[in-house]
């Protein structure tokens, strides 16, 4: 069994927008024999707005606060997030706290306020990168029993999974591993040139109207591209994707009407995983086009 | 006078990354890689916003909606030829509007980031997001908030049904909530230090 | 001693299994008589030279046709010691360029037929070669190299050929060594990490170049006229109140830069309106003696424009970008930024240009606090208080003024040698013994200078030789070659140290200089067929022919570089080399066979430059890119060598199309020989005459230029030209 520490974030939570992400890692994790330790009492990290309300110090302090947990309750162990601002903060704070003295020296003034103190040695992962790097490509495929045959997808990588920092060293600009997981699931990748278009992030609440201009041009290419799903790893993106065709069909007359999954819920499900398993209940877009391989 | 270079400094020595906006050399890569630009969200890209720091335009700068328009994609940031932290450098510009009290506080993303994200996270700990989304919609008033609530739903409807959203705008703080507030105290103490403000 | 030639067949690389070797060996044998014809299933492997060794030394085979693969490959291997050989290549330009399905018994016997015209002509040119015997002149060559110019770039040239060994003459015009340098408070960074002011180098370079007895130094001296060619340059000099001749075997001109003249620029940038906009030079000579003041009223100058173009790119004063402006403009602002804690440094641009390792060095003086400005300064006002900009600013998009202390012109640099269009007609007999401001005053039939191509500058092949001019021996180093700064001007000036090195070498043993290095043979003429057309001394890219009072060429071997563009010119055909001639390849043209009209397999001669259509159809042979059947290549020394003579035997041969392939001409030439395809060109625009004369199509005969790049377009280009000619009848010659 592999062991991490875990940092869900807030969309993960119990009723939160993520939900069916959470579930479905949860899910795939335990068929891959790897067990997720939450950190206990673990805190928002800021997400990519947070820059506005908390300047440097506040907001890395508030990484810094889980990343002291982790190491009291965990030790060195790997820190995993499956968002991809949580991973996104977590890896910031790691990077910029390790080379730059004063600033860590002061984000500890302020953790010790709260009796902890970054001491930093932990790696921050994604979840992406635990499949790939730690999992493999070749124990991934040999999982499939269901193999999602004929299904068409498209797979958006999106932003803040793949910038500023990437996955295992993919490219910005086309990156592989999404379209390489969706097929080794057996269902068929199709070229799609929104990859790694921005949904529009957090404007989706402060700038809806452009978001949604966005939102629609990444949800049009996929169409056009003969897509029977979308599939990402943000649960941002899938939110904005997802949730927002309603809203999008409503300001610009189109009749979007496309699921967009997680790529924890395809493996699941390729995986022999049962309907809920892949937390594909707690789809709003239902993704009936599934239904053949449930 | 254009270029008199009080208020470069006051950014190069304020504002989060600000000193690396000397070393912008002006291609535009930033200008064509931002979403936003494509749709015309942005008078000034982001190289502009750097030269009019330069320029020593001060109220232009601090007062633009510009950096507000950000959407984190972090595509300037991969693709600067000369390595600049391009999206951290317009988010620390937007702080240091908002804390220069330059900032339109009606400005939507200014806002919502600030007086609703933010205090949403000090509150408790962590974001809920049924009473993210209740003050989102209230942040006009009620006759807005109950009008835009409506527009939105059938998707509120669909996220409870599909369990991912809370009925009741409502959430209990972390457990170390009052060692967590103590941190956040500290670390705005500190900052205000460093942006001269203490 | 009697020429006995030696015919080895490689069989290897598929040779023997795809062709009838037997019927190869009997065409060198039988046909072309050739004494010796072996076969050897790897040639060029140890046994394969083994065997022909063997036979040079107990046979007395002198003479080589090597049947195999390109000359391009296999060089070492087949560096015999032989001076009369030819490799003929059957397999990159024959065995790889056609496409012969299995069992396709025509296509099997077009590649046969191919092969067997190759060894025909292969044979051929080696009997028409005779054995070069290497220049030798009445009077003594010299191995002295003379520098022009005490500058950096000359001193440094001056070092680095002194420093290998060979005697240096460094002839400076004024009193002191040192040239604009001199000057000059610190330079720009030479060395890693490329972000620091460097200290002034001449010092140290001085007392080297003063200190080193391979150097003689003339001062206060001019050269006054220069007679003669590489190894043989006898140069007068003036100076001290005297003059003296000299023979020296190389030249390298390193006469430097003037700058732009700032009277001249528009009265926007206000020079002459203040005494507080200085130019480049003016600023450097402020800083050198510590005193960056404002000259108007001598108080401190915090505030410190650049105009990094002041002139330059504007077809009205400098049509070029100078190159190294932007560079010491930033080496500038730093002397501002460094002088006073406030001071700050405005860098008004139209592009920054940092060529070489200066992108870091750029870097520093942002990371410094130097400001960038890209627009236009439309207006300089003089206040009480300093200078008032007024700056179209380009990235805010909108007009602004500015205070400064100071404004500094960067001016851009024009050479200082005297350069000539090589396309106007040449004086000749107008040599004069003095011409001021000639820094040789060649006393060569096509003029005094050196020819330019563009911007007055002197003139060499752009990609392949760039240290080169177009008179052999004769070397430009630093910013008067082209636009360039300290550091580039330096490594300007050691690579013409060594090609004048390798002149004044290879003139001693009698042998050219590129593209033809090593080449021992060298053009004869026979006088007593000369029309004196001049068409030889007029065309020669390399003004290696002066001429006499009744116009006879006078020609100068070590001048020449065995490209045959005389030859090619020569209506008379009384010019050639021991080893290539007009009757050499009107010989192998005609040797091959061209089948009768019924049998339509049309014949297409190709006309390569070996210098880069021949490479380009090499990679066409190693793509594999199936070529017509019908083509048959003669490489060519150059396009220059070309003779209408052969148009002419070919079309009375038979063949039904003939293909030129040289070199682009034009502005950015790629010619080898610089000027041989141009010429081709010209020629051939004569060739329907020809035509009409044996009544024939003009589309009969192209000329195309082949890049060496080509190799993905060049099948198209050639079997295009197949097909169109194939449309046409056959050549009605080919019955007679």
């Amino acid at each position: 069994m592999k062991e991490y520490s875990f940092f869900p974030g807030c969309s993960s939570e119990h009723n939160a927008s993520a939900a069916n992400m959470e579930t479905s890692v949860q899910s795939m994790c335990k068929m891959l024999d790897i067990k997720l330790n939450e950190i206990d009492d673990w805190n928002c990290c800021s997400a990519s707005i947070g820059y506005a309300g908390g300047g440097v110090i506040p907001r890395l302090s508030l990484s810094a606060r889980n990343f002291a947990l982790s190491r009291q309750q965990q030790g060195d162990r790997d820190l995993v997030a499956t968002c991809a601002a949580c991973w996104l903060s977590m890896r910031e704070t790691n990077e910029r706290l390790d080379h730059e003295p004063e600033l860590k020296e002061k984000v500890n003034i302020a953790l010790k306020e709260g009796g902890l103190s970054y001491e930093g040695g932990i790696k921050t992962r994604h979840m992406v990168e635990v499949l790939i790097e730690d999992i493999g490509w070749d124990t991934m495929k040999s999982k499939v029993t269901k193999p999602l045959t004929g299904l068409k997808v498209a797979g958006y990588v999106g932003c803040q999974t793949n910038r500023p920092f990437g996955v295992a060293g993919d490219s910005f600009e086309n990156p592989q591993y999404l379209d390489r997981m969706i097929s080794l699931t057996g269902a068929t990748a199709i070229p799609f040139a929104k990859k790694v278009a921005c949904c529009g992030g957090a404007l989706m609440f402060s700038e809806q109207e452009k978001s949604c201009q966005l939102t629609r041009d990444i949800l049009q290419c996929a169409v056009d591209g003969g897509a029977d799903c979308i599939v990402t790893p943000c649960p941002v993106c899938q939110l904005n994707l997802e949730v927002y065709q309603s809203k999008i069909n409503q300001l610009f007359g189109t009749s979007f009407k496309i699921p967009v999954l997680y790529y924890s819920q395809l493996m699941v499900l390729s995986w022999g995983g049962s309907w809920n398993d892949a937390a594909l209940h707690q789809q709003v877009v239902q993704p009936d086009v599934l239904k053949p391989f449930a | 006078m254009t270029y008199d270079l009080t208020f470069a400094k006051e950014v190069y020595q304020n504002s989060e990354e600000g000193h690396w906006i000397k070393m912008c050399m002006q291609c535009g890569v930033c200008a064509g890689s931002c979403p936003m630009g494509f749709l015309g969200a942005w008078k000034h890209s982001p190289r502009q916003i750097f030269q009019m720091v330069r320029a020593g335009m001060r109220d232009e700068v601090l007062g633009s909606s510009d950096m507000w328009m950000c959407t984190s994609c972090y595509n300037c940031i991969v693709r600067c030829p000369r390595n600049l932290p391009i999206t951290h450098i317009i988010h620390g510009l937007a702080r240091y509007a908002s804390v220069e009290g330059k900032a339109d506080p009606k400005q939507p993303t200014h806002l919502f980031a600030k007086d609703i994200f933010w205090e949403n996270i000090v509150a408790t700990g962590r974001v809920g997001e049924a009473a993210l989304t209740m003050k989102l919609y209230f942040k006009d008033g009620i006759g807005e908030g109950i009008k835009q609530g409506l527009e939105m739903k059938d998707a509120a409807l669909g996220m409870m049904k599909a369990k991912r959203l809370k009925p009741l705008p409502f959430r209990g703080k972390i457990k170390g909530y009052p060692g967590f507030k103590a941190m956040l105290k500290k670390a705005f103490e500190l900052e205000q230090q460093k942006e001269g403000k203490a | 001693m009697e020429k006995k030639i030696g015919c080895y067949i490689c069989t290897g690389c598929g040779i023997g299994d795809a062709l009838d070797v037997k019927a190869l060996g009997n065409i060198a044998a039988k046909e072309q008589k050739i004494p010796v014809v072996k076969n050897h299933e790897f040639l060029c492997g140890s046994d394969g030279i083994e065997l022909i060794r063997k036979d040079m030394a107990a046979e007395g085979v002198n003479a080589l046709v090597i049947v195999g693969c390109s000359h391009r490959v296999k060089t070492e291997e087949f560096r015999l010691g032989v001076t009369q050989m030819d490799r003929v290549d059957i397999r990159d330009k024959c065995l790889w360029i056609l496409n012969v399905p299995e069992g396709d018994e025509t296509a099997e016997e077009d590649r046969q037929m191919m092969a067997e015209d190759y060894v025909r002509i292969g044979c051929v040119k080696v009997k028409k070669m005779n054995e070069p015997h290497p220049y030798v002149a009445a009077t003594p060559f010299s191995k002295e190299i003379m520098v022009v110019g005490g500058g950096i770039a000359g001193l440094t040239a001056a070092l680095e050929a002194a420093r290998t060994g060979y005697n240096v003459l460094l002839v400076e015009k004024e009193e002191a060594l040192g040239g604009k340098v001199a000057r000059m408070h610190k330079v720009s960074p030479a060395r890693a990490p490329y972000n620091k002011l460097e200290e002034n180098p001449l010092p140290k370079l001085l007392a080297e170049v003063k200190g080193n007895k391979h150097i003689r130094i003339v001062n206060n001296t001019v050269v006054q006229k220069t007679v003669g060619a590489p190894g043989l340059f006898d140069v007068t000099l003036k100076g001290n109140g005297g003059t003296s001749v000299e023979r020296v075997g190389s030249i390298i001109i390193a006469t430097g830069y003037e700058p732009y003249d700032p009277g001249k620029l528009e009265k926007r940038l206000g020079y002459g309106s203040s005494p507080d906009i200085v130019t480049s030079m003016e600023f450097e000579e402020m800083a050198k003696s510590g005193k960056i003041l404002r000259k108007s009223d001598g108080k401190p100058a915090k505030r410190v424009a650049f105009s990094l173009c002041a002139g330059q790119r504007d077809s009205s004063h400098l049509e070029y970008c100078s190159g190294a402006c932007c560079t010491y403009s930033l080496k500038q602002a730093l002397y501002v930024i460094e002088n006073h804690p406030d001071a700050s440094a405005y860098l008004i641009y139209q592009e920054v240009r940092t060529p070489g390792q200066m992108e870091d060095f750029y870097r520093k003086v942002q990371n410094e606090g130097g400001v960038f400005i890209k627009g236009d300064i439309q207006q300089v006002s003089s206040t009480p208080s300093g200078l008032t900009l007024e700056v179209d600013d380009k990235l805010l998009r909108q007009k602004i003024k500015m205070d400064v202390d100071l404004l500094v012109l960067a001016t851009g640099m024009e050479t200082t040698v005297d350069t000539q269009d090589p396309n106007s007609a040449s004086p000749v007999g107008k040599q004069v013994d003095d011409l001021p401001g000639s820094v040789l005053n060649l006393q060569y039939r096509q003029g005094p200078g050196l020819p330019s191509l563009k911007n007055n500058f002197p003139d060499s092949h752009f990609i392949c030789f760039p240290y080169e001019t177009r008179r052999t021996g004769i070397y430009v180093a630093g910013p008067a070659r082209r636009p360039m700064g300290i550091a580039a001007s330096c490594t300007d000036a050691a690579g013409a140290a060594l090609k004048a090195i390798q002149v004044v070498e290879s003139v001693a043993r009698g042998a050219a200089v590129h593209p033809r290095a090593g080449d021992l043979s060298f053009p004869s003429f026979r006088e007593e067929g000369c029309t004196q057309c001049k068409r030889c001394t007029e065309e020669c890219p390399f003004g290696a022919i002066n001429e006499d009072e009744k116009g006879n060429p006078l020609f100068n071997p070590t001048r020449c570089r065995r490209c045959g563009t005389c030859m090619g010119a020569c209506p008379q055909k009384i010019i050639s080399f021991a080893n290539y001639s007009v009757d050499m390849i009107g010989s192998m043209l005609k040797e091959m066979e061209i089948p009768e009209a019924d049998d339509e397999k049309p014949r297409i001669l190709v006309f390569a430059c070996e210098n880069d259509a021949i490479p380009a159809l090499d990679m066409v042979g190693r793509g594999r890119s199936a070529l017509s059947p019908y083509i048959r290549i003669i490489p060519l020394r150059c396009m220059g060598s070309m003779s209408l003579v052969w148009i002419a035997d070919a079309m009375s041969k038979g063949y039904d199309g003939i293909l030129l392939m040289g070199c682009r001409h034009g502005t950015d030439y790629q010619c080898h020989n610089v000027r041989g395809s141009a010429l081709a060109e010209i020629r051939l625009s004569k060739v329907s005459e020809t035509l009409d004369r044996l009544q024939l199509e003009s589309d009969r005969v192209k000329m195309v230029e082949v890049n060496i790049m080509d190799a993905e377009t060049l099948p198209q280009v050639i079997n295009n030209f197949v097909a169109a000619i194939s449309e046409l009848d056959p050549n009605p010659y080919k019955e007679f």
